[in-house]
């Protein structure tokens, strides 16, 4: 774990105990359930938001295809009767067409990922609510589907299973990020895309296996807030859930311009961000200051985080002076 | 337009520089150095590379102070200009790398910063009175664009025009000019040295350093050449030609180091072999070469004349826009440097920041990249067998760092270098091409950087080095292939390497 990981656990740790002393509900088992669910749907979003910011690109249209294909899994296995695994496998290679076709846009037609993944952001959204005719998509009365409910929705000893299924996606993540060659070349094309490639590096198969990651993350995000929500207006569910994710990875280290970042850190990102929404509802504080509560945090953890590192450079460039001075008047 | 050498010779002259001397860490880039420049007087400065031309405009704009020697301008001496000092003077540069906003037009180019502006609360810009102003700057660098062109639409020599009506802006009355023509076609370079006699007429003082060494002798009134950071000769008006040029550039004592280098050897098999390839910036010159196994060819021409795309060519990163490649004698196809890489065909490149190494990473990251799949088990990368290739290297190659986990930005340039060499030579080259492999490092570091070139070569690998550094194109080559405006104007064996005749082909003669 490194310094910057460490520092975000202890302010965690410092919000969670300040909101603990001034509403004990704070540590109830059903809060710290409800928190660690919202914690597991949107880990597995930012993790997807993290591949792809590590390459120095952005994916803004996450919060629409959690609508869209939110919408397609509960019509698929509610409307059209298609049994739930294939649907299931069915929504995340959606996810996975989604994100082929995103970074196709962005390596080989050099399309600006901004802009490719903010048409997807308008477009998803519209044909997610053309497709239920602005309606909401739902279950009947009396649809039920035991086991995929406990996997999504369900808890194991208390711990929701989506929190569960987090754990399990960062393991599985951490390796392929920190200590793959794949990962490998992730950071090495967000530091110096232009090296990676004159390393031989085939670049835009990476970038592209990155959006992929984040589509087929997202699909299964997806799947998980329709099974958490269990209805869904085309016209409002997920929205500004991109920016969630986003500023998950930002509050967890990551650059915007790429080559930075750990896996630690956007979970870790996700956990101040759920917790901070949580102590908005705790305290009382008007929950129309949620987006604004959010916002100030990441501003200020952002800055802090920022004149902290031009401290840190500015004592070692100290630090090297005074070395090579001291070298110079020891010949 | 024919001033007379006495003429000139009598008014005070508007720049002098006196015993001037530079010198850099393990390097004298300037030595006892002076020289005069008089008020309407055109001065053609050459030199080989690394003569101390740089060195000389970093002086004269104010970048670097002298570590002795005056320099007086206008009447007032100076230990050191600084960058106000030096533009409040009236010198003014004209860079090789044009300094325009592409994205603007003439008008808002030559005044940016200092934009007449309309009276009232919102500073706008007075585009009337702008258009004026630039009028008639245009007009006496004989401009045949107005000055609501985009400066995107204009050729280069019309850009330099911009760039020199900038000049002309702030009062210049020394206008450097550095290889103003080295990337123009032929009829634009006329109309370049057409403004230049403008500029003269007006009684502004110009120094115009160029290779193009026929280009200054239809120009220079004088001609000042520098030699290893020295004086190495004057040539007056009438003593200026081609050949008195070209032997003050280079001198004596490299013509008995030239003949003391080794015997030609026996050359090896074609390995790579461009057939009539069109490279993306001079479509229209097809370009055939071979490089030999066994052999160091060296790649000389001038700065644009398309060694580096040619480069970039053979190493898959630009695609050929026609002509074929082979390898071995079959066909190649080259789709990304990828490709170029998995067929033994490696890349130093120019730029070592920027595409040779990744900074941020450590030299064994560095070193690894290319072949990580090698170092991993089941994808999973292998830092051990990471770090065991680097030390390899490190210790091979001598690279001077605490360990191979050191972040490769905190090396030294030369250092950088070897590792660049250091990731392809950890996986067997067949063709290794090397562009400038030593711009920017010191003397040392170059020594053993052409001693592991040879010793690739002798391993039966093909060395193509990209070199703009005479001395090192003639020292380390086995053959010469030399580069103008797009095409091969010459190979030149062993027997008839000269500086001489290197620079005849760069400049599209032909040798003696």
């Amino acid at each position: 774990m490194s310094k910057k990981d460490l520092g975000l656990l202890i302010l965690i740790l410092v919000v969670g105990a300040i909101v603990a002393i001034i509403n004990p509900r704070f540590l109830l088992p059903i809060n710290l359930a409800n928190t660690s669910n919202l914690i597991g749907l949107f880990g597995i979003l930012s993790i997807g938001q993290a591949f792809v910011i590590i390459t120095g690109g952005i994916e803004l249209s996450v919060g629409s295809v959690v609508a869209l294909l939110g919408t397609l899994f509960i019509d698929f296995i509610a409307v059209r009767e298609v049994g739930w695994p294939l649907a299931f496998v069915l929504i995340l290679l959606l996810g996975a067409i989604i994100g082929l076709v995103h970074g196709w846009l962005i390596t080989r037609l050099k399309l600006q990922p901004f802009v490719v993944t903010l048409c997807g952001l308008l477009i998803y959204r519209g044909v997610a609510r053309f497709y239920t005719a602005d309606g909401t998509a739902g279950f009947a009365f009396g649809q039920n589907f035991p086991s995929l409910e406990f996997l999504t929705a369900g808890r194991s000893y208390g711990v929701p299973n989506s929190f569960i299924a987090l754990i399990v996606i960062a393991i599985v993540m951490w390796v392929v990020l920190h200590r793959s060659v794949f990962g490998r070349y992730l950071y090495a094309i967000g530091k110096n895309e232009e090296a990676a490639k004159y390393s031989g590096i085939r670049t835009g198969r990476v970038v592209m296996a990155a959006y992929v990651i984040c589509g087929v993350l997202t699909a299964l995000s997806a799947i998980y807030f329709a099974m958490y929500t269990r209805s869904i207006s085309p016209a409002s569910h997920g929205q500004f859930y991109e920016l969630y994710a986003i500023a998950a990875a930002v509050l967890g280290g990551f650059s915007l311009r790429g080559g930075e970042g750990s896996l630690i850190g956007v979970i870790l990102g996700t956990v101040l961000l759920q917790e901070l929404q949580n102590l908005v509802n705790l305290l009382g504080i008007p929950s129309s200051l949620n987006f604004a509560v959010m916002g100030g945090v990441i501003l200020i953890g952002v800055l802090v985080d920022q004149q902290w590192g031009v401290f840190r450079e500015r004592r070692l460039m100290v630090d090297a002076t005074r070395k090579s001075a001291a070298g110079a008047a020891a010949e | 337009m024919n001033y007379s050498d006495t003429s000139i010779a009598t008014t005070t002259p508007f720049l002098s520089l006196e015993s001037v001397r530079k010198t850099y860490p393990g390097v004298v880039a300037l030595d006892g150095f002076s020289m005069e420049v008089r008020p309407g007087e055109v001065i053609g400065l050459v030199g080989e590379n690394g003569a101390g031309k740089s060195t000389l405009m970093k002086i004269l704009g104010g970048v670097t102070t002298p570590d002795t020697g005056t320099i007086t301008v206008d009447g007032t001496a100076h230990k050191g200009l600084t960058v106000e000092a030096s533009l409040g003077s009236g010198i003014a540069f004209v860079h090789q790398e044009l300094n325009l906003f592409d994205n603007l037009d003439v008008a808002a180019n030559i005044f940016f910063g200092r934009e007449p502006l309309r009276a009232g609360p919102f500073k706008l810009v007075d585009r009337a009175k702008l258009r004026t102003m630039v009028a008639p700057l245009l007009k006496r660098v004989g401009a045949n664009f107005s000055a609501d062109t985009p400066v995107a639409t204009l050729s280069l020599a019309q850009q330099q025009m911009v760039e020199i009506a900038k000049a002309l802006s702030i009062e210049a009355r020394l206008v450097i000019l550095d290889e103003p023509t080295s990337s123009l076609p032929l009829a634009e370079t006329d109309k370049l040295l057409d403004v230049i006699k403008a500029l003269k007429a007006d009684g502004i003082s110009v120094i115009f350093i160029s290779h193009r060494l026929h280009e200054v002798e239809r120009v220079a009134d004088r001609v000042v050449v520098l030699r290893d950071g020295m004086l190495a000769g004057t040539l007056p008006k009438s003593d200026i030609g081609h050949d008195q040029m070209v032997k003050l550039m280079i001198g004596r004592m490299l013509k008995e180091r030239e003949k003391a280098s080794e015997a030609a050897r026996a050359p090896g098999a074609t390995v790579l072999s461009a057939k009539a390839i069109r490279t993306p910036a001079y479509p229209g010159r097809p370009v055939d070469l071979d490089v030999r196994r066994g052999e160091i060819l060296g790649l000389a021409g001038l700065v644009g004349s398309g060694r580096t795309e040619l480069a970039r060519v053979f190493f898959g990163i630009d695609s050929s826009l026609g002509g074929a490649l082979e390898l071995d004698g079959k066909p190649l196809v080259l789709g990304s440097a990828a490709d170029a890489v998995a067929h033994g065909i490696f890349l130093v490149p120019e730029d070592r920041k920027l595409t040779g190494i990744l900074l941020d990473l450590s030299i064994a990251q560095n070193i690894s990249l290319p072949n990580l799949p090698a170092h991993a088990r089941r994808s999973l990368v292998s830092t051990s067998a990471e770090i065991a290739t680097a030390e390899k290297q490190k210790k091979d190659l001598g690279i001077k760092a605490p360990s191979v986990q050191t972040r490769t930005g905190t090396l030294s340039g030369g250092n950088q270098q070897k590792v660049v060499l250091g990731k392809w030579l950890a996986m067997n080259p067949k063709v290794m091409i090397l562009d400038e492999p030593t711009r920017g490092i010191d003397i040392g570091a170059k020594a053993e950087i052409y001693g592991l070139m040879r010793a690739l070569a002798d391993a039966g690998v093909a060395v193509l080095m990209i070199s703009s550094d005479m001395e090192e194109v003639i020292g380390v080559s086995d053959r010469i292939a030399v580069m103008h405006e797009g095409q091969i104007s010459g190979i030149l064996d062993k027997d008839l390497f000269s500086q001489e005749n290197v620079l005849l082909l760069a400049v599209g003669k032909q040798p003696k």
